[in-house]
């Protein structure tokens, strides 16, 4: 299969490793990866702060450049969310974008649902001995219905003890630009959650998007905690290097 | 009502300090929200409840204008008084002149959340009535003179001891703050109001259009003293608040009572078709049903905000957001606060200056709208809102300029490349051990409580096009 990577704007400038990684795991699947030019965020940001308009022109773009992609994976609940929730509402009066976007839904997916659900390959023949909890992040969770999935690849890493985290379903806080319009609420939300994290037992946070995991790290790093967060593609990629 | 006077950030500031409060509300909102789910799952087939439950909001509001003509004119011919407001001050204006005319000097309140919004209790007691509050939360915030902090659990925020400390002025001696002993208390303030009631004002949970009746939902047996002991009755009820018949009134009721304390039926469910009949032992002579507009009417005509309509007022939604299980209800400075509060106060009080926050105070994480019996996608109406703000020019300009640069440079991924370039060169004196723990704002307001990764030396983008040039 040739797959489209969608290289979100965050793992882009902060996490490259993320996408890179993806890629290598892709390949190593047996498919072709090609990252389409032009690509650069899902809008998402300006969306969800009421700029519309904004949000539409970066959707717009990135909607070109996947026009001939056959399948388009990305390491990110949130974003594909983004596309697959709101991009009919905000192509509603443009027909033939509304197509393109709809064209684009059909095709995308988030990298846990892909490997498992799509391509049926829960087993990545990782191995990673530690002891690690998994956050679920809320979009990928109540927006893209992804349950089970990327608890499948884990379930599958070789010494890998996964522990159950408590009140698992709260927002960690992140909420996009609410973590700097609403600091004060956004720092109360990451502090419970880290809170949990550090009552989980485990070594290591995993998750599968990087804002959630950006906002949980920063702050277990500000109070001096060593729990590590990584993303489950940063787990698999290492996991099957050995 | 000292929270109403301060700043929005003075709230929130006030509610995080407050370890009491946010550790009762912690407490109150998993027991509520763990109930729902013993209540909900109990049914099997709480999904489908749902969908009916969203199907009969949905009919109802559709068709409001024919249920409401239904309702009043079953009211009427039983010679119920039925007003219309169509602002808060109206509804006031309706029951003050009732208070007046009946020379009433103690009026007594069971649970409405439309009195809240009306701000109905000044009003009375500005005209010299003594207004009792007599349920028991709405009670113990009234002596505090305090707006609810939970629309089901009013006075969620309130120690045993701070309780004690409200009730011993009125007892006139020391109490002791063990339940038993504070609900005995109230029990015997309750009773004697009760028989001294003139006029008992009543919220209403539901009105059924085709018998003209008002149903009640109560757990302590108070909303049934309130509406047989005195002779005049006023019911408030918001316009959107009917229910076709019985049929959907019994799916509506377990959806209610199950969302928002867990109960399969509330402890009591009053059921009233006024007024009392000449056979009736009991039952108020003289029936005053008002019916709030409030800019329902505009919400009902505007597509986008429609279904913030459907709402019956369980609170479930609060009981599932992370932003409230921090703040309980008093930094959001509403008289509706949660996930629904944020999203009809701005609708129904129509002032971005005063209630513009709202919107912003949710993490758009959609428990609220996983936790809705009727389906409300409450956390979509959020974005709905900042983007009315927004397009009404109501929003920051710096945040216009940034999202018009974002326009800009997110459209555009080599020129963004070189701006992460330059990013990753001007971050360099805020970095300490590879993370940014600095920065101008509204950086600063993330670096505050946590660092930040460094901008990668090379975007992903870049570090692509650089493997496939090589090769």
């Amino acid at each position: 299969m040739k797959v489209s990577l969608f290289a979100t704007c965050l793992t882009n400038a902060f996490y490259p490793e993320v996408d890179l990684t993806m890629a290598k795991i892709l390949k190593h699947l047996g498919h072709t990866v090609d990252v389409p030019e032009g690509q650069v965020c899902c809008g998402q940001i300006a969306f969800n702060s009421g700029y519309v308009d904004d949000a539409r022109e970066v959707a717009r773009t990135l909607i070109n450049s996947f026009e001939r992609s056959e399948v388009v994976v990305g390491p990110s609940g949130s974003c594909i969310a983004m596309i697959h929730h709101y991009y009919p509402t905000l192509f509603e009066n443009e027909p033939v974008y509304l197509k393109k976007a709809e064209d684009l839904i059909h095709k995308s997916y988030e990298f846990t649902q892909f490997v498992v659900d799509v391509l049926k390959k829960p087993d990545l023949g990782a191995h990673y001995k530690a002891k690690a909890t998994y956050h679920p992040s809320c979009h990928a969770t109540r927006l893209l219905g992804i349950g089970e999935a990327p608890l499948k690849l884990l379930q599958h890493v070789n010494g890998l003890e996964l522990l159950p985290l408590p009140e698992a379903q709260l927002c960690c806080g992140f909420g996009g630009t609410f973590s700097v319009k609403m600091p004060k609420i956004s720092e109360a939300m990451v502090a419970e959650k880290a809170e949990h994290v550090l009552a989980s037992g485990a070594d290591i946070l995993l998750g599968l998007d990087m804002g959630c995991l950006m906002n949980i790290s920063g702050y277990l790093e500000k109070i001096n905690k060593p729990v590590k967060t990584m993303h489950i593609i940063q787990l698999l990629g290492e996991g099957m290097k050995s | 009502m000292t929270m109403f006077n301060l700043t929005t950030d003075q709230r929130v500031d006030k509610a995080l300090a407050n370890n009491f409060l946010r550790q009762a509300t912690r407490r109150a909102t998993d027991r509520l929200r763990n109930n729902k789910y013993k209540a909900s799952d109990e049914l099997g087939n709480w999904e489908e409840w749902r969908n009916a439950g969203e199907t009969i909001r949905k009919h109802v509001i559709a068709n409001l204008d024919f249920y409401l003509h239904q309702l009043i004119e079953q009211m009427e011919q039983r010679g119920v008084h039925v007003h219309l407001a169509k602002t808060p001050a109206d509804a006031v204006g309706i029951v003050r002149n009732i208070v007046r005319e009946h020379d009433a000097k103690n009026v007594l309140k069971s649970k409405s959340m439309i009195s809240e919004e009306i701000h109905l209790n000044h009003a009375l007691e500005e005209d010299g009535a003594a207004v009792v509050e007599t349920d028991l939360g709405e009670y113990i915030i009234q002596i505090a003179g305090e707006p609810p902090s939970h629309i089901i659990v009013p006075a969620m925020h309130k120690t045993r001891q701070q309780v004690a400390d409200l009730f011993e002025p009125i007892a006139g001696h020391a109490l002791s703050s063990d339940t038993p002993t504070l609900t005995r208390f109230a029990r015997i303030q309750m009773r004697e109001q009760f028989l001294r009631g003139d006029i008992g004002i009543t919220g209403c949970n539901f009105a059924v259009a085709n018998t003209g009746s008002i149903v009640m939902v109560t757990n302590e047996g108070n909303g049934r003293m309130v509406s047989t002991l005195p002779r005049v009755q006023i019911t408030l009820m918001g316009m959107e608040r009917i229910v076709p018949s019985f049929r959907e009134l019994d799916i509506m009721l377990n959806l209610l009572a199950r969302s928002a304390t867990g109960q399969r039926l509330s402890s009591y469910t009053t059921i009233l078709t006024p007024p009392k009949k000449s056979a009736d032992s009991d039952g108020p002579e003289e029936y005053h049903l008002v019916i709030l507009d409030h800019n329902r009417s505009e919400i009902l005509g505007d597509k986008l905000f429609r279904t913030a309509l459907n709402c019956i007022r369980c609170g479930a939604c609060f009981n599932v957001c992370p932003v409230y299980r921090q703040l309980g209800g008093h930094a959001y400075g509403s008289v509706y606060s949660g996930p629904i509060g944020s999203v009809i106060t701005p609708l129904l009080e129509k002032d971005w200056k005063k209630w513009g926050h709202l919107p912003y105070f949710s993490s758009l994480c959609g428990a609220c709208t996983e936790g809705c019996p009727v389906r409300i996608p409450l956390h979509d109406l959020l974005v709905k809102l900042r983007m009315r703000k927004t397009q009404s020019g109501h929003t920051p300009q710096v945040e216009q300029q940034i999202f018009k640069a974002y326009r800009y440079l997110f459209t555009r991924e080599k020129t963004l490349r070189r701006a992460l370039r330059l990013g990753a060169h001007l971050q360099r004196p805020f970095v300490r051990n590879h993370r940014i723990t600095g920065g101008p704002p509204p950086l600063s307001n993330w670096t505050k409580s946590r660092t930040l990764p460094m901008v990668a030396p090379k975007p992903f983008m870049q570090i692509w096009a650089d493997l496939n040039n090589k090769r």
